[in-house]
């Protein structure tokens, strides 16, 4: 059966009004995320592996490294990849086929979120100039989709991309060589970023939507933050935010932010 | 010949006969209908049942009885070459053969016009993920509440030169001496109905019947783990 | 009840001529196989399997809880959460129907209590022509695995019962595994949604009413169950 049936209307008048009262229906704050459990290694063929749960959402990032070429407007800098699937494996709302929008979307703002935020230092991932450089893939899959994805999927690329180790470099083939690994992790910035989305439900704003809160969703700011820094933003889904309010969903991103950084700190350990 | 087995020492130091330690597991993906995770040594897949349910598109729709619908995929980060994301020429052979290891113990005829999805998925490939996606996606199905007649099973059997040992790993389907490796994946009913059966490399015909007996015994092995996963799953 | 056994498909649970093959098990050659993964349960020798996993697989009778999908020239075609089209005409909708606007009765995304009064090959007919039945006009509606509606509903209702008793609420649990609470306060209807989840999780174990009754007390107490109370202290 359908499971995962869209929340229906009686129930999301609920959610609205609860939420009006400064409640949520699983009795976090609004403002507070779900349990985050970080799993690293999961695939020990990737360079660096995690499973992300926050909640009952669950996605698994990978990172992979190649020698391939750089951009001429980069010739001296390594290639960041990001693609992230939905599976249908993760919900009975996801089809089978070619990505679809909300897929390219998570890929899309996680690339913008790690490039902006300049953690990877791509100018260190150049082997030789205008020649061979480090490719950096980061691939995230949905495992199951109990809302938030997105930024289940940001914690997940960083924590890979940090436990991540560069492969070997065979000089005579000019590529990688996966049975000889270094020690030698990833030139990443000390801070690292995190992306935040604050959700407008009615009224109310809030972070970590459950699929039911995600359902009612009317508008969505997602954030990239590194170090009290905003680096990137994507505003969702289209209902206007009157611009007064934009600059209180702007506190309770940089405020929610410092919370969040501290769960995935203690997830990381 | 039979000596010369005896002498056959295996990369990781198995037993000709011996699988990999095996872990499994049901109940992983709450949206899903039914969902397994199986792990043999390196090699780890994970599935997801959804259905029976009405058939989308209505023109793939069987009046007479219900379509099994199986999509395995390796995950980009599952192997050392990074593959390309989305579906190849391989991902789409296998997923028809999983259909067919699988069809025939389901009841399809109990579900006429409606579709049973499977999703497989390899999360960390170290050979035998064929093999793997079968057995977690038999867990998923009976997990799912699918009537079936029994579980399926799967294996890979090989031979390395003259040897004939389960469960390959990839530095054995490497194996480049003598003959070199023959890979014979076969999936079965434990009580010995085969559902599929591939060959690459070469073999007679009398050593073939015994990679099937081979199998036959790995099959009771493995089906008495998926069968404690499902009994362990219900408290 | 004794220790609840579990099959797995293809499984032996019997063999000779003792038992009987009930729902989902097949007899071949003197053994009784299961075909489904489920409680083992025998009655007058009859063995079958009752499921504890799968979708929903309506019967004729059950009271559900749909979603209107799609309008036509003569009805509503209805999501029950089932792979049959489920379908409700104009009349079986015990009240005047415009014609010309159906979607003044129902709403494409409106809810409703509904029963299945026929199955056939075409699909499922509803009706709305009995007591309890019709549109949801507001209350928390979520989903539960349809295999646990027994447990939830219990013996003869008992166990609904003790939920609505312990939190004022009215509760509709549908077939189909979708369930409604309607009461006084959020905090009254989470508590009914919670005691529930509470019984799907623990659905099989023994002395599930006990066990109910005990989480009840372990939330804080039974609050608006007001008769009950004064008994208690008739006790003492």
């Amino acid at each position: 059966m359908d499971k995962v049936m869209t929340t229906p209307g009686t129930t999301g008048e609920r959610i609205r009004e609860y939420l009006e009262s400064g409640k949520r229906f699983d009795e976090r704050d609004l403002l507070e995320f779900r349990d985050i459990v970080i799993e690293k290694g999961i695939s020990n063929k990737a360079e660096g592996s995690v499973r992300v749960k926050v909640g009952e959402s669950e996605v698994l990032v990978g990172v992979k490294m190649d020698v391939g070429t750089p951009y001429p407007d980069s010739a001296d800098k390594g290639n960041l990849i990001v693609t992230a699937e939905l599976l249908p494996l993760s919900s009975p709302r996801y089809e089978a086929g070619p990505p679809k929008f909300p897929a390219i979307e998570v890929g899309r703002l996680i690339d913008r979120y790690i490039r902006e935020s300049k953690f990877i230092q791509m100018e260190k991932l150049c082997i030789t100039e205008g020649e061979k450089v480090w490719n950096v893939y980061v691939d995230i899959y949905s495992i199951n989709d109990d809302g938030n994805l997105l930024d289940a999927a940001g914690i997940g690329a960083v924590a890979a991309l940090k436990i991540a180790k560069i492969p070997g470099y065979n000089e005579e083939t000019g590529k990688a060589d996966y049975k000889h690994m270094t020690d030698k992790s990833l030139p990443l910035e000390k801070e690292m970023p995190v992306t935040i989305t604050v959700h407008k439900v009615g009224k109310s704003f809030l972070v970590d939507p459950s699929r039911e809160e995600e359902d009612l969703c009317d508008a969505r700011v997602t954030f990239g933050i590194k170090g009290g820094v905003i680096s990137s933003i994507q505003k969702g889904e289209s209902n206007a935010i009157d611009f007064e309010i934009m600059k209180d969903v702007i506190d309770i991103a940089a405020k929610s932010v410092v919370e969040l950084e501290k769960k995935i700190e203690k997830a990381l350990k | 010949m039979a000596k010369k087995t005896e002498n056959f020492e295996r990369p990781d130091g198995r037993k000709l006969n011996e699988l990999r330690p095996i872990k499994a597991r049901v109940g992983v993906i709450p949206n899903a209908d039914g969902s397994a995770i199986y792990q043999s040594g390196d090699t780890i897949a994970i599935a997801a049942v959804y259905g029976p349910k009405k058939m989308h598109p209505q023109h793939q729709q069987d009046p007479a009885k219900g379509v099994l619908r199986c999509s395995y995929n390796m995950m980009t980060f599952s192997v050392s070459d990074r593959i390309k994301p989305g579906t190849s020429r391989r991902s789409t052979e296998i997923s028809k053969i999983t259909e067919w290891a699988l069809e025939p113990v389901l009841m399809l005829d109990k579900f006429p016009g409606q579709v049973i999805d499977i999703f497989i998925h390899i999360i960390q490939a170290d050979a035998g993920t064929r093999c793997a996606g079968i057995n977690a996606a038999s867990m998923a199905l009976a997990h799912a509440g699918v009537p079936m007649k029994n579980l399926v099973c799967s294996v890979s059997v090989g031979k390395l030169d003259k040897t004939l040992v389960v469960d390959l790993t990839k530095e054995e389907e490497d194996f480049e001496e003598g003959e070199g490796p023959t890979d014979i994946p076969v999936s079965m009913t434990p009580d010995g109905k085969i559902t599929h059966l591939q060959l690459d490399g070469k073999i007679g015909p009398e050593q073939l019947k015994e990679v099937l007996d081979i199998g036959k015994k790995a099959i009771e092995e493995i089906y008495e783990i998926q069968k404690k996963a499902l009994k362990e799953a219900f408290n | 009840m004794t220790e609840r056994k579990i099959a797995i498909p293809g499984e032996i649970i019997a063999e000779g001529e003792d038992y009987l093959p009930g729902e989902w098990t097949e007899k071949r050659e003197g053994k009784i196989y299961a075909l489904k993964y489920g409680l083992i349960e025998e009655a007058n020798k009859l063995l079958k399997i009752i499921p504890v996993s799968g979708t929903y697989s309506p019967r004729r009778g059950n009271v559900v809880i749909g979603k209107i999908e799609n309008i036509t020239f003569n009805g509503w075609v209805v999501d029950i959460g089932a792979p049959e089209n489920a379908f409700l005409t104009v009349m079986e909708v015990p009240q005047y129907v415009n014609k010309d606007a159906l979607e003044e009765v129902f709403d494409i995304g409106d809810m409703l209590v509904a029963k299945i009064w026929s199955m056939n090959k075409r699909g499922i007919d509803l009706s709305l022509k009995a007591k309890g039945l019709g549109k949801i006009d507001e209350g928390l509606i979520f989903e539960i695995n349809p295999n646990k509606v027994p447990r939830v509903i219990g013996k003869e209702g008992s166990m609904i019962n003790l939920i609505k008793d312990n939190t004022g609420c009215d509760i509709t649990v549908g077939q189909n595994g979708r369930v409604l609470i309607e009461g006084d306060s959020i905090e009254g209807e989470l508590k009914a949604k919670k005691a529930i989840m509470h019984i799907v999780e623990k659905s099989y174990i023994e002395g599930l009413t006990e066990e109910v009754e005990n989480w009840f007390k372990s939330q804080g107490g039974l609050a608006p169950k007001r008769e009950v109370s004064k008994d208690l202290e008739d006790d003492e």
